[in-house]
């Protein structure tokens, strides 16, 4: 970060009213938790409902009779096959075959592709994209809308009484919809592993709406930090931590983002090096561990064999609230990154005994009709 | 009895030549959650400034250091067990170790009551 002031969401007020204390990130002051706290703010999502601020990411039109396929030339996904209505979940590749960035791409209405981007990588993405694509697609960046997440086996019930068109929607859809009488773009999904909704809005919008949801008994405002600790119990990857500009979709454990389709055709980004590593194997393979006692696994902590040699790393590490124990990513050498395989995390320098497991951590709870 | 405060946000509570040491309230809150405390073994021989413990929150961990020089007599296993008590009475039940102190003297280099409450109020 440069010493440029901080950024702000149109809803800073509204957290520093409801008590969060802020942080920055990826350039923006953000609330990190409310008086709540992180634990029973995950818990809140997991039980009920939460609203979550997510203004910083990136949001832009992607427009242009070719705009699907274009942006097909620098990502991973089946994007020519998006339909009216529908939403997937993309990989913005290099030429390297490594991970530029992962985002959501959607088709919510007759004017193009909608695009969510991560908030440390919006710039470089969409100056990237624009450029890119000039002369096939129009990239118009949405800075004048901001973007709510309503988490939780509740957030369909709320959204029932708010706007019942949208939901029916079932995961990994997404639509216009007017909620609380403003126009919004309502996406099915969300980085809690819960059913719920993102809802992008106008900027000038933001406050009212999200006061209107905070109305319902079932809704809290929550902090980035229940985010995280939510997203990693859903084995959702956090950008710039479990994938990178160095990932394959192969190492990272994400081919499912590359269909077939397009493997098949082999005309994405880095093709040479991803489908070498389906054919011949990844050197490293995203893995989930889960740690014997309670000490939490920090990210850049080794992963060592149990005759100490080092053979992976954490990415990503916490105690798993719902579990109460603690969880983390690592990266490891494919020879240990079988279900079961039991390794060591080196805490502070002494071994601590871990499994690999199957993600998600916590089963995921999506609405697909 | 006199309690005594660091620049760390540590407490040191002295009875004779022994020192209950512990994290403030203020600390704690800032910290948020604590969901793992990482306890030193009885007997270990500390410096001032050490690290005596590990405190660690949903997103990070943090080091408690020795107020003072002195020998480990005793920790708070409890904390280990329920490390919600740390946030819940960070100066009383939350406590971590108690020193026998080496070196009565350094006390005189810690914060008093009214002036730690001072430096905690313009940390900001």
């Amino acid at each position: 970060m440069s010493d440029q002031a901080l950024k702000r969401t149109p809803l800073y007020d509204l957290h520093v009213a409801l008590g969060a204390r802020m942080v920055p990130f990826a350039g923006y002051e953000m609330p990190v938790q409310y008086p709540m706290g992180i634990l029973k703010e995950h818990a809140q999502v997991r039980e009920r409902a939460g609203l979550f601020d997510v203004s910083h990411m990136g949001q832009a039109r992607l427009t242009g009779d070719d705009a699907a396929a274009a942006l097909e030339s620098v990502s991973s996904g089946d994007l020519q096959s998006l339909e009216h209505g529908q939403q997937k979940y993309t990989l913005l590749l290099n030429g390297d075959g490594g991970i530029m960035d992962d985002l959501m791409v959607s088709r919510p209405d007759e004017n193009g592709l909608f695009l969510v981007v991560n908030a440390d990588t919006k710039d470089g993405d969409f100056d990237y994209i624009a450029k890119t694509l000039e002369g096939r697609a129009k990239l118009d960046r949405r800075d004048d809308r901001a973007l709510l997440a309503l988490q939780g086996p509740a957030a369909m019930r709320v959204m029932q009484a708010v706007a019942p068109k949208a939901a029916k929607l079932t995961f990994m859809q997404a639509a216009r919809a007017d909620i609380f009488d403003v126009n919004a773009i309502v996406s099915r999904s969300g980085y809690t592993g819960e059913d719920g909704f993102e809802i992008s809005v106008p900027a000038d919008k933001a406050v009212e709406v999200a006061e209107k949801f905070l109305s319902f008994d079932d809704v809290e405002p929550i902090g980035l930090g229940a985010r995280d600790s939510l997203r990693l119990e859903a084995g959702l990857c956090l950008y710039g931590h479990d994938i990178d500009n160095t990932t394959s979709p192969v190492e990272a454990s994400l081919l499912w983002a590359l269909p077939k389709v397009r493997r098949e055709r082999g005309d994405f980004p880095g093709a040479e090096r991803i489908l070498k590593e389906i054919a011949d194997g990844p050197t490293r393979k995203r893995v989930g561990l889960k740690l014997a006692d309670r000490a939490p696994a920090r990210e850049g902590a080794d992963v060592a064999d149990k005759d100490g040699n080092i053979i992976g790393v954490v990415t990503s590490g916490s105690l798993a609230p719902t579990l109460g124990e603690p969880i983390a990513m690592a990266y490891v050498t494919p020879d240990f990154a079988k279900t079961g395989t039991e390794l060591d995390i080196l805490v502070r320098g002494k071994a601590r005994a871990a499994e690999v497991v199957k993600t998600p951590f916590v089963p995921q709870n999506y609405y697909r009709g | 009895m006199t309690t005594k405060y660091t620049k760390d946000h540590e407490w040191i509570r002295v009875e004779g030549e022994v020192g209950t040491v512990g994290i403030t309230p203020h600390a704690a809150e800032q910290l948020g959650d604590v969901v793992f405390v990482e306890l030193p073994d009885v007997g270990a021989s500390l410096k001032k400034g050490d690290e005596a413990a590990v405190v660690e929150s949903v997103k990070a961990a943090s080091e408690v250091y020795a107020p003072v020089s002195g020998e480990v007599v005793e920790v708070n296993s409890a904390i280990a067990d329920n490390p919600g008590t740390v946030n819940e009475a960070a100066d009383g039940a939350g406590w971590f170790i108690k020193l026998k102190l080496s070196d009565a003297g350094e006390l005189d280099g810690l914060m008093d009551d009214g002036a730690y409450k001072e430096f905690a109020a313009n940390e900001g």
